[in-house]
C-alpha cells in the first residue's frame, strides 16, 4: 500500500468569474499542493470551456463559515424587520415611479 | 456574533456539534425528511441519517470511479486515432472525463471521506464502477459508439440527478451534464462519417454497434423489482426515476437516431408498440451483467491494474510536489533578523 504517500494535498475552495462585470462564484473544490498549484489546477478542472475570466483559490480551512444549525438565530432576526422591504410601504396607485 | 461561526472545516465532520445532542434524532429526522419533501437540497453541514450518507457515499464514488475508469477504454485510441483532427476531440473527451471524476469525487469528500481512502477503494475492489467499463474497445469505431450509445446512456441517467436532493452531487452532475452533451454528438458523427466511407467502415460501425448495444441498456441497473437499493434511494430523493423508465426512454431515443445512422440495433423483439408508445425490447442478459459487476467481465482486472499502476508511479510527483511546497512554505516563515529600526519602533511603542 502507499499509505506512506497518502499524506493528502490541502483542499482548495475554487471561485470563479464569469465574465467581466460578474462577481467569482464558488464552482468546486480541488487538491493541491500550493497556490500556484491549485491555480493551474482549477483552470484545468473548472474552466476547460471559456467559463471565466478570473479565478481566485483558498485553502478551505482559511474559510469561516456560519454554522446551517444556527440558522435562527443568525438569520432569523430579519423576518421581523419586514420594514426593510420596500413592499411594506402603502404607496397610492396613482404616485408614478416608485 | 462571533459564536455564529464556525471553522468550514467542520464543514466535512460526521459528528454533530455537542451542543446539539440534546436535539432527538426523531426530530432531526422530521427537520430532513420535510426538507427532501419540499424539493430542497440537503447540504454538506446539515444532519442527514446514515443511511442517507452511506448510500450517497456509495453512489457518488461509484460514479466518480467510473469516470475515471471510464478514461482507459477510449484513451488507447488516442495515439491512434486517424486524423489529427479526431486525436484533438478525443483528447478533450478523455480530459473532460477526468475532470467529471474530479467534480464527482470533491461532491463525494464533502460526505465526510478523503481522497486518498476513495482511491483506496477503488483499487483493493471495495468499491464498484460502470460495468460498461469492464468491456474492451476493439475497433476504432467503438470510440463512436461509446460517445453515441454510452454518453447517451449516460446522459439519460444524470440529466435527472441534477435535481437530487444533495446539493453538491447535483451540482456536478449540472456541470457534466453540460459536457456529456458534446461526447455524444462527437461519437454520432463519428459513427456518420464512417457510414458515408466504405464497406469495411459501414461494418465496422455495425459491429461496433452490436457488442455496445446491450451493455449500454444494462448501464441503467437491473430492473426495478430487483434492484435492492432503488426504493429508499427514490424516497430520499437521491433517485428521480426508476431504472426500467430510463432504460425506456434510452431505447425511445435511440432507435430513430439507429436507423438515421443506417445501423440495426441487435434485438429482435425491437418493435414499436403503438398502445403503450413506446418500443418493446429484449430483456438484456442479467447473468452476465451480475458476472461483469461481480468482477468476471473481459477487462475487470486490467482495468484496475492500469489504474493502480498510473496511481502508484504518480507517487514520486505527489511527494515532489508535497516537499516543494513545504519548502516555499518555510521560506515565507523565515522572519528576517530585525533591524534597528524595527527595535528602536518597538521600544518607543510606534506599532503598539
Amino acid at each position: 500500500m502507499t499509505n506512506d504517500v497518502r499524506a493528502e494535498w490541502p483542499l482548495y475552495e475554487v471561485f470563479v468569474r464569469g465574465k467581466r462585470g460578474l462577481n467569482h462564484v464558488h464552482v468546486g473544490s480541488l487538491h493541491a499542493a500550493d497556490d500556484d498549484m491549485a491555480l493551474r489546477h482549477a483552470h484545468d478542472v473548472y474552466t476547460r470551456r471559456n467559463e471565466g475570466v478570473s479565478i481566485w483559490v483558498v485553502q478551505s480551512h482559511l474559510i469561516a463559515a456560519s454554522s446551517p444549525d444556527e440558522k435562527d438565530p443568525m438569520f432569523g432576526p430579519s423576518n421581523d424587520k419586514v420594514y426593510r422591504h420596500p413592499t411594506f410601504y402603502e404607496i397610492p396607485d396613482n404616485v408614478p415611479h416608485m | 456574533m462571533r459564536d455564529y461561526y464556525r471553522p468550514i472545516g467542520q464543514l466535512f465532520a460526521r459528528d454533530l456539534p455537542e451542543d446539539h445532542m440534546s436535539v432527538t434524532t426523531t426530530e432531526l429526522e422530521a427537520g430532513f425528511d420535510a426538507t427532501v419533501h419540499r424539493g430542497d437540497r440537503i447540504e454538506p453541514r446539515d444532519w442527514m441519517p446514515d443511511g442517507y450518507r452511506r448510500t450517497l457515499v456509495r453512489q457518488i464514488a461509484q460514479h466518480a470511479h467510473s469516470e475515471i475508469i471510464g478514461m482507459q477504454p477510449e484513451g488507447g485510441w488516442i495515439t491512434r486515432a486517424p486524423s489529427l483532427r479526431r486525436k484533438a476531440i478525443l483528447l478533450a473527451k478523455v480530459q473532460d472525463e477526468a475532470g467529471h471524476g474530479l467534480y464527482l469525487y470533491s461532491a463525494c469528500e464533502t460526505l465526510g471521506v478523503s481522497r486518498g481512502e476513495l482511491t483506496d477503494n477503488l483499487i483493493e475492489g471495495r468499491q464498484k464502477y460502470s460495468s460498461i467499463f469492464n468491456y474492451p474497445t476493439l475497433s476504432y469505431a467503438d470510440v463512436g459508439t461509446i460517445g453515441w450509445l454510452v454518453d447517451g446512456a449516460a446522459i439519460c441517467n444524470q440529466v435527472p440527478l441534477c435535481r437530487t436532493s444533495y446539493g453538491p452531487y447535483g451540482r456536478a452532475m449540472i456541470r457534466i451534464c453540460k459536457e456529456e452533451s458534446f461526447h455524444q454528438r462527437q461519437g454520432y458523427e463519428l459513427l456518420m462519417t464512417m457510414m458515408r466511407g466504405t464497406d469495411e467502415q459501414r461494418a465496422m460501425v455495425q459491429e461496433s454497434v452490436d457488442r455496445f448495444w446491450w451493455p449500454a441498456l444494462m448501464m441503467f441497473g437491473p430492473p426495478d423489482d430487483e434492484s435492492p437499493n432503488s426504493a429508499q434511494s427514490m424516497a430520499w430523493g437521491i433517485k428521480r426515476n426508476g431504472n426500467d423508465e430510463l432504460r425506456q426512454r434510452f431505447v425511445d431515443m435511440s432507435v430513430p437516431q439507429a436507423a438515421a445512422l443506417g445501423v440495426t440495433l441487435p434485438d429482435p423483439e425491437l418493435r414499436w408498440n403503438p398502445e403503450r408508445g413506446a418500443h418493446d425490447f429484449g430483456e438484456p442478459d442479467w447473468t452476465e451483467f451480475m458476472a461483469v459487476v461481480r468482477g468476471n467481465g473481459p477487462c475487470n482486472a486490467q482495468r484496475i491494474a492500469h489504474r493502480r499502476r498510473a496511481h502508484e508511479a504518480g507517487a514520486w510527483v505527489r511527494e515532489a510536489a508535497t516537499a516543494y511546497a513545504a519548502s516555499l512554505a518555510s521560506a515565507d516563515l523565515g522572519v528576517p533578523a530585525p533591524t534597528s529600526a524595527d527595535a528602536s519602533q518597538r521600544e518607543t511603542g510606534v506599532r503598539a
